[in-house]
């Protein structure tokens, strides 16, 4: 079973991203409103999906499993460290996909909107994971403070989510927002866009295996040499 | 746990007094930084004082950042780890009372900078004094989360440059609590929720620290 | 019995092997010396004792406690630590870091005063550890031992930077240390002074080449 899944989920992956893709481009209608830009519902919010909760929700979890004694492993660390690194690219990508949406809409890149706001600090506290990993050698260290890491961010994102959306109903009465970008979706529109979502979610799952199985393959290679390491080291005559 | 936290609050203390280095570098810096913000703002007197209060809370985080890497720097000679380990001391009555000597110099340094800010951004004075208990309760959120941010990033040998990468995107929600609880005091707004949230955070930081920071300092 | 026993106990730093593998067993009230080139792993092994640095592989049990556990926190605890390095709070006399840490222990405080004095040391007990020299320092890693009175001192090459009253002061302790029943590691690349019987454990490659 196990082989089986390693085995299709590249492929899977694929062909229902090309699906999506195909489905998106050429199978749906343009919007009424907004034209041919809708179609960026059928990969914006399978990003926001795949970067705010599949990728960042497996990085708590499995930090939180790291700094539970009973379930600490080398597994939970590595799958954090890699859902970490897929959740930056797709957060990335979200708030790319985000910005090209709203110019045209809006007529500006960038609004004080809380998800934005709370979608780019979270961005930057995935960047501030990524270099902490970076700035450690010791690998238990490093493990334990990264998990810490982890689970400071998953509780700081809500407390930046609500102060930005306090922040911004207690500063100006009226939002940004307007009704047109609620698309009215029916028909093959829906069935691509839940396509989408199944596609990223595949995506997802195939990158943090890639990156889990590199992480266990370099681990494997240090412990091969622990060995090579162990016997140069009794053979030292001293410095 | 009290008693450890007592024991290190008062060590930490003791060691500020000795070196002084919040009073000599720490504040002159804060209120260098305020000097520079009203110049960036401009000469209208009055647009300096409508956006005072968000100039303190960032002088204030900016203060935070050099409390938290001193703090985490007494400890981090490798020699000093080692012996404060070998007291087997417990990690979360360290957490506390490193917490709690951050608190009592961030909270000092701060109402000085607010001293400066009314004088020099023109604050009205009652409402400075008013929100003299919010700059207690925001320097309090700041320290809990400082003492953690500040242990999750001393590993490293950059950690004065990892620090501000790792801490600032927390200390965000707090600065906007402040700065807008503040701001209701001299204009309009509501106060209650900001107060909720700097409870909130500070409760959060505070039973993570309590909980996690043995996970921390163990190598 | 024996106070320490350790069976083939590997210590990684990174992927690099400090300890490959060290079997050693230490009685009560002796004195044991280490010895070895530079790099051998003599403090390592010093650490490991101390319940510093987890095994990556091997079993070992130090004063009862097992290190391979969170008991390794315990023998910390329960060891005199003298290290290579300044383990005191630079900006804090000498005097108040020996009391942050008698009190952190709960050891009587009383000991402090005369064990500075003890050590040579009672005429700078106001002043900054950072104002004290390099041997200075080491007296004070001394005097803590004195308050400590712990089963199993750890010292890390105690002699250097000692000038001769020093090093004479430090015999005297080790000695005074074994007759009354604890047990002393310390660790030395000089030819080891002789008014200190002890055995030998000779380290080469991150092991123990023989005790004797």
């Amino acid at each position: 079973m196990k082989k089986l899944t390693a085995l299709i989920l590249g492929p899977v992956a694929l062909v229902t991203t090309l699906i999506t893709l195909w489905m998106g481009y050429f199978v749906t209608p343009a919007d009424k409103v907004q034209g041919e830009l809708a179609r960026l519902v059928y990969i914006h919010p399978a990003q926001a999906w795949v970067a705010l909760y599949l990728s960042f929700g497996t990085a708590t979890l499995a930090s939180a499993l790291y700094l539970w004694p009973r379930t600490r492993s080398v597994t939970a660390d590595r799958i954090a460290a890699a859902a970490v690194e897929v959740s930056t690219v797709f957060i990335a990508l979200t708030l790319i996909t985000g910005s090209i949406w709203g110019r045209p809409t809006w007529g500006v890149w960038w609004v004080w909107d809380a998800r934005l706001t709370s979608t780019a600090v979270l961005g930057v506290l995935m960047l501030g994971y990524l270099a902490l990993r970076r700035a450690n050698d010791d690998p238990l260290l490093r493990a334990r403070r990264s998990a810490v890491f982890a689970i400071l961010t998953a509780i700081n994102v809500p407390i930046v989510h609500f102060s930005v959306v306090w922040w911004k109903t207690l500063h100006q009465g009226a939002t940004v927002f307007t009704d047109n970008r609620h698309l009215k979706i029916h028909g093959s529109m829906a069935w691509t866009l839940l396509l989408s979502f199944i596609a990223l979610s595949l995506d997802f799952a195939w990158l943090v295996r890639a990156r889990y199985r590199v992480g266990s393959v370099s681990a494997a290679n240090e412990s091969a040499d622990l060995e090579a390491a162990l016997e140069a080291r009794r053979t030292e005559a001293g410095a | 746990m009290m008693r450890t936290a007592y024991l290190v609050a008062l060590k930490d203390l003791r060691i500020e007094l000795r070196s002084r280095v919040l009073l000599w570098q720490v504040l002159p810096f804060g209120l260098m930084a305020l000097v520079l913000c009203g110049l960036a703002v401009g000469p209208d007197a009055r647009q300096q004082s409508r956006i005072a209060p968000g100039l303190f809370y960032l002088v204030v985080t900016l203060v935070a950042l050099l409390v938290i890497n001193r703090s985490s720097q007494i400890e981090s000679p490798r020699g000093t780890r080692t012996s404060l380990l070998t007291l087997g001391l417990d990690a979360g009555g360290v957490f506390l009372g490193k917490a709690a000597a951050m608190l009592v110099q961030l909270f000092a340094t701060a109402t000085a900078l607010l001293f400066g800010t009314t004088v020099l951004l023109h604050v009205p004075v009652h409402a400075a004094l008013v929100t003299l208990p919010i700059v207690l309760l925001a320097t309090a959120t700041l320290s809990a989360a400082g003492v953690l941010y500040g242990l999750v990033a001393s590993s490293s040998s950059s950690s004065a440059t990892l620090l501000p990468v790792l801490a600032l995107p927390a200390f965000a929600p707090i600065l906007i609590a402040g700065e807008r609880s503040f701001s209701s005091l001299i204009s309009a707004g509501s106060l209650s929720r900001w107060v909720l949230l700097l409870i909130f955070s500070l409760v959060a930081y505070g039973s993570i620290g309590v909980l996690l920071y043995g996970a921390l300092e163990e190598s | 019995m024996a106070i320490a026993s350790l069976r083939d106990i590997v210590v990684t730093a990174g992927t690099f092997p400090l300890l490959a593998g060290v079997n050693l067993e230490l009685e009560g009230a002796t004195s044991y010396v280490v010895t070895g080139p530079n790099g051998v792993g003599k403090t390592s092994l010093l650490r490991l004792l101390a319940g510093l640095e987890a095994p990556t592989r091997g079993s070992g049990h130090v004063l009862n406690f097992d290190l391979a556990t969170t008991q390794r926190r315990q023998v910390r605890r329960n060891v005199g630590w003298l290290g290579h390095e300044g383990s005191f709070y630079d900006d804090l006399s000498a005097t108040d870091n020996l009391l942050f840490a008698a009190r952190a222990l709960r050891l009587d405080v009383a000991l402090v005063a005369p064990a500075l004095e003890r050590v040579g040391l009672g005429g700078r007990l106001r002043t900054p550890v950072k104002l004290l020299s390099a041997g200075q320092r080491r007296r004070l890693g001394l005097a803590w031992l004195l308050v400590r009175r712990p089963q199993l001192w750890l010292l890390d090459e105690p002699y250097a930077s000692l000038d001769d009253a020093g090093r004479d002061l430090m015999s005297d302790l080790i000695n005074h240390a074994t007759a009354s029943g604890a047990t002393v590691v310390l660790s030395s690349h000089d030819p080891v002074r002789r008014d200190v019987v002890a055995s030998h454990i000779e380290m080469r490659g991150g092991r123990i080449e023989r005790v004797g």
